[in-house]
């Protein structure tokens, strides 16, 4: 009977697998055979609000669905700005103080005035709020209390429409940025720059709050910012107050992506804020993709926008493909009409286990490597190159690798009577603590040789950047045949001695120098890190005290002024050397600035600032390029940090997922990418067939073990019949 | 009842109000509103303009519980304190600091939830329970004792281990399961059979030795001799007469959870992405969005309060001899 009941439970199985494929697919078997991305999210988007956006989670997002009128060439390097929604790139006036034109070299240049022409066939996504009666009246701007009932969700809207991209909704976008009740975070910035953008914000936010106050909603279109001009449907102008010339970078940003009044009063209706249906979570773009679901707690769907303009795959020339080091494949789609993937589809995975291993199973088309799975990735050459491991290479699986536009750093608070200040004492000791620290030490050890040890601020692709012998830190390390030696623990010692502390012990009071450190690293992960760190002040005779903090009160300290030394970083918003230097700028000076300048080690060196001054308006130039070098050493020559490292950034990828190249500054660049459906499916199918055995052991122990039970219970009954319990 | 059950609610008001001022203590203690401006703000270009402006906007202007500025009455009313805490009361959980309706929200997530802890619940009470009456069956056994001991095993062991075990084994090795995802309907279930599989065993350990237990203290009693005597078979005995009688202390510990069970598992729905309410409240806390902290605070103290409620609604029930008065 056994055997009888083992042969149908083997026909069973056998039937469940014939039929059902893979088992443990955790997405639809239809998708996995169309052109749908398969990725992840670990953290919730915030918001997807164009004007308040700034996480890097938030512009994978909307930089697929919005389009700011610049955006960066996918192929070129160095970085590349072209024209998106424009026909051509912006084009710049400088005017005097009368608003005469005058010459761009001009002493009386006081505004420049950047022309934005719009191109004609540039539609919206199709979407409720565009939706208009035979008179003209839009269908949903007001939805009535029983309307409102039946709808939970935009699709409960039967119909949608669009329209054309005009100039105004970039103006609309703007406006929307000054009213303050947004919190769009570049206000403050840009109100230094667009012109009457300060004055109108001040305005705006005022009729806002009265509005709010009142239930009404919030019509931008009667309004205008003095510096923002609608010409025509097709053509804009902004005023900036003199040159500027990062402007055309903040163009490429979603700060600046069009917004239609239509969508934007549309979603200020409560019952459909009261439904979480609202502009921060559901966007209206003309970008090649819309969101078609957005639950942040589970899963977020960009599906292509059938309205999308025509676009092509970038086409390089010879010269340029070989200065930008392009491999050849990612040239093959040249000039094809994109965008290439039908779907994307993101879900949420908060842990790293479940996420590689669906990686590994391709149920994700890439991944990023964490820590935990570094020695399974990537195996690293006695010559110290880094490559894949046997297991990804027959699987496959691509890697690829870009030092990040970012620079981590310890700091040194300038305005600290120990650390700080500017004699040639406390340079001296700057200058010793530098050498010690054995960043290379750290990048192996604590980055799995993902980073670089960095030489100043600029981090490598950005303008100002240098490399070889020019581009060495000759404070920290000396140029040896060839190569970076850092300099020796002698030397380091000489210069403590010099600046009043030999061998670590005070020549005023005889005590020891005691250093404190604040961190917010206070995680039981993080105590070999703060050993290290320990042991490189400990090298001089430093004994370093480290502050474990929570990191509002880390913050707090900083911005104040009252940490010594810590650890900071920056990430590029726009490739250009003024992103990086401005962290040293006096100006920017946090204690200066009561807290909110960018500068957060205080350090404050005139000549710095007045050739900061400088090149903050200067065009990519040699005569630019020698004066950031001279920025640049003089900040070496005071250390107001310790270079630490610009970051490697790695990625795996299939082999059907192809076009991957890595970009630090687009985020639009999804629509490049493609998918080899075919491949993809027949891989999971060949690396996911279910392990049926276990199944047939368990149903034969359980089958041996329900007769000795059996037997056991009688006996038990007999006992308890017996009296014998 | 109904005099015993009104009693009961007006009682939990002073307690409710207790545990949100206590929230709004300590949640202030470690964060101040700027502090909650700047993590909902970003990291850069964050102005003191804006962290005012956001303050503003989301009523974090106020003064936490006396507003000196106000006169009369308002000195009180008008703080931060009074005006969330009576939305709280209405059951209006108003805009978390992201601007997304709370209420909306939970509701949403509650679902997600329940769909592993409820089964996880029955299926882990009637699988512990039908454990615990087998070993009592064969107590004193060779398989009483080996029993025992794995149970111990199981219980010594961190659920994160079953977690990570059962996602390699079943998932990765075996192919059985997707590691982790959530679908809703009936294309959802083989998400749910592993963190419903792993729940119900972690648990197995610690369940079975405190049913055993107590079916321990009962199978010696003149009422299962008399049912012997009448003949009964030991399995009508055990499941009949023995479980009947224990389930008041079962109860105690049972009932109580029941309404927990909306508020979901953080670290199950971590690693198997449900999207649940586990994480909501660390998520929040993370984020220092105090909007959901409190409403989920109080929300987990109602929900404790009407678990007391049902359990000593259950005593009378199963035990004609309680009364509530």
């Amino acid at each position: 009977m056994n055997i009888k009941l083992l042969k149908i439970l083997l026909l069973l199985c056998m039937t469940i697998n014939a039929y059902a494929g893979v088992w443990n697919s955790p997405h639809d078997t239809k998708k996995v055979k169309t052109e749908t991305l398969f990725s992840s999210f670990s953290l919730p988007p915030k918001r997807l609000d164009p004007v308040v956006s700034y996480s890097s989670n938030e512009w994978a997002i909307i930089g697929q669905i919005y389009e700011p009128p610049l955006q960066y060439n996918y192929l070129k390097r160095p970085y590349e700005l072209e024209p998106l929604t424009l026909t051509k790139m912006p084009t710049i006036s400088y005017l005097d103080k009368e608003g005469n034109r005058v010459d761009e070299s001009s002493t009386e240049v006081v505004f420049s005035e950047y022309r934005l022409d719009l191109r004609k066939d540039v539609r919206y996504q199709d979407h409720p709020s565009f939706v208009k009666d035979s008179e003209g009246r839009l269908v949903y701007g007001v939805l009535t209390e029983n309307e409102l009932e039946t709808i939970h969700s935009l699709d409960d809207l039967k119909k949608t429409a669009t329209r054309l991209l005009v100039a105004s909704d970039y103006a609309y976008a703007i406006k929307r940025m000054a009213v303050r009740q947004n919190h769009s975070p570049i206000l403050d910035s840009m109100q230094e720059y667009i012109v009457g953008l300060e004055e109108f914000s001040k305005e705006i936010s005022k009729i806002a709050k009265e509005k709010k106050k009142s239930e009404q909603t919030l019509d931008l279109c009667p309004y205008t910012i003095s510096g923002v001009k609608v010409i025509d449907d097709h053509t804009l102008t902004i005023k900036i107050k003199g040159r500027y010339p990062q402007f055309l970078y903040w163009l490429s940003m979603n700060f600046f992506a069009p917004i239609p009044w239509e969508a934007d009063l549309f979603y200020q209706q409560r019952g459909l804020i009261a439904k979480n249906l609202t502009l921060n979570w559901f966007p209206v773009g003309t970008g090649a993709y819309y969101l078609a679901e957005n639950n942040p707690n589970k899963q977020m769907r960009l599906v292509v926008n059938p309205n999308y303009h025509s676009e092509n795959y970038p086409t390089l020339s010879k010269e340029e493909s070989e200065r930008s080091n392009v491999p050849k494949e990612l040239l093959k789609d040249a000039g094809k009409k994109l965008p290439f993937i039908k779907e994307i589809i993101y879900s949420l995975e908060k842990e790293n286990i479940p996420l590689w291993n669906k990686f590994l199973q391709g149920y994700y088309d890439a991944s990023g490597i964490s820590s935990e799975a570094f020695d399974q990735a990537v195996q690293i050459t006695s010559t110290g190159n880094m490559g894949l491991s046997d297991e990804m290479q027959e699987k496959g699986i691509e890697l690829k690798g870009s030092v990040q536009p970012s620079s981590f750093y310890l700091a040194f608070n300038m305005v600290d009577p120990v650390v700080g200040g500017y004699s040639e004492s406390a340079k001296k000791l700057r200058q010793a603590i530098s050498i010690v620290q054995n960043q290379e030490e750290y990048i192996s050890i604590f980055t799995n040789e993902r980073g670089i040890a960095a030489q100043g601020p600029i981090p490598p692709g950005i303008f100002g950047h240098e490399k070889g012998k020019e581009g060495t830190d000759s404070v920290i390390y000396d140029w040896v045949e060839g190569k970076r030696v850092r300099k020796s623990l002698v030397v380091a010692k000489k210069l403590l001695a010099e600046a009043g502390y030999p061998n670590g012990v005070s020549e005023k009071t005889g005590n020891p120098l005691k250093l404190y450190y604040d961190t917010t690293a206070t995680g039981p992960d993080d105590r070999s890190l703060m050993d290290w760190r320990r042991k490189q002040f400990d090298k001089l005779g430093i004994q370093l005290v480290i502050r474990a903090t929570d990191y509002n009160r880390f913050q707090d300290k900083v911005r104040k002024g009252k940490a010594q030394l810590f650890s900071w970083g920056w990430n590029a918003d726009y490739p250009d050397p003024e992103n990086f230097l401005f962290l040293l700028y006096g100006g920017n000076a946090a204690v200066n600035t009561n807290g909110a300048g960018i500068n957060s080690s205080n350090y404050q060196n005139p000549e710095f600032d007045r050739l900061f001054d400088e090149i903050k308006t200067m065009k990519n130039s040699p005569l630019r390029m020698k004066k950031i070098k001279e920025m640049v050493e003089i900040a070496r020559e005071d250390t107001p940090w310790i270079w630490g490292i610009h970051p490697k950034s790695l990625a795996l990828s299939h082999k059907w997922y192809t076009n991957v190249l890595p970009h630090a500054m687009a985020n639009n660049t999804l629509k490049y990418k493609r998918i080899d459906a075919k491949l993809r499916a027949q891989k999971q199918q060949e690396w996911n067939q279910p392990v049926l055995w276990p199944l047939f052991l368990l149903a034969l122990f359980m089958i041996s073990m329900s007769y000795p039970l059996y037997r056991a219970y009688q006996s038990r009954q007999r006992a308890v019949i017996k009296g014998d319990n | 009842m109904f005099a015993y059950i009104v009693r009961r609610i007006l009682y939990a008001i002073p307690i409710l109000i207790g545990v949100n001022l206590i929230t709004f203590i300590l949640f202030f203690m470690v964060n101040s509103p700027d502090d909650m401006a700047r993590a909902q703000l970003g990291a850069k270009q964050v102005t003191p303009e804006l962290i005012q402006s956001w303050k503003e906007d989301k009523g974090y202007d106020k003064p936490l519980f006396i507003n000196s500025e106000a006169g009369g009455v308002s000195t009180v009313t008008n703080t931060l304190f009074v005006q969330e805490s009576l939305k709280l009361f209405s059951f209006n959980f108003g805009f978390s600091d992201a601007n997304r309706d709370i209420g909306s929200d939970i509701k949403e997530r509650m679902v997600p939830s329940l769909a592993i802890a409820l089964p996880t619940f029955m299926i882990a009470l009637i699988t512990n329970i039908s454990l615990a009456l087998l070993l009592v069956l064969f107590r004193g056994s060779a398989l009483d004792t080996s029993m025992m001991i794995i149970a111990v095993m199981i219980m010594s062991v961190s659920g994160l281990f079953y977690i990570i075990a059962g996602q390699v084994l079943f998932s990765k090795i075996w192919h059985w399961v997707p590691i982790s995802g959530y679908e809703s309907g009936w294309s959802g279930i083989k998400f749910i059979i592993l963190p419903v599989m792993i729940g119900v065993f972690a648990g197995i350990g610690s369940g079975v030795r405190w049913y055993r237990s107590i079916f321990l203290e009962q199978i010696n009693q003149d009422y299962v001799r008399t049912a012997r005597a009448k003949g009964l078979s030991e399995l009508r005995v055990l499941f009949g007469h023995v479980l009947r009688n224990g389930m008041l202390p079962i109860l105690t510990g049972v009932v109580v959870v029941i309404p927990t069970l909306f508020m979901g598992s953080l670290i199950m729905e971590s690693f198997f992405g449900i999207p649940g309410l586990g994480s909501y409240t660390i998520d929040a806390i993370n984020s220092q969005d105090f909007a959901i902290v409190k409403a989920m605070v109080f929300l987990g103290s109602v929900l404790y309060i009407v678990g007391l409620i049902l359990t000593d609604i259950s005593y009378t029930l199963f035990d004609p001899r309680v009364k509530l008065s």
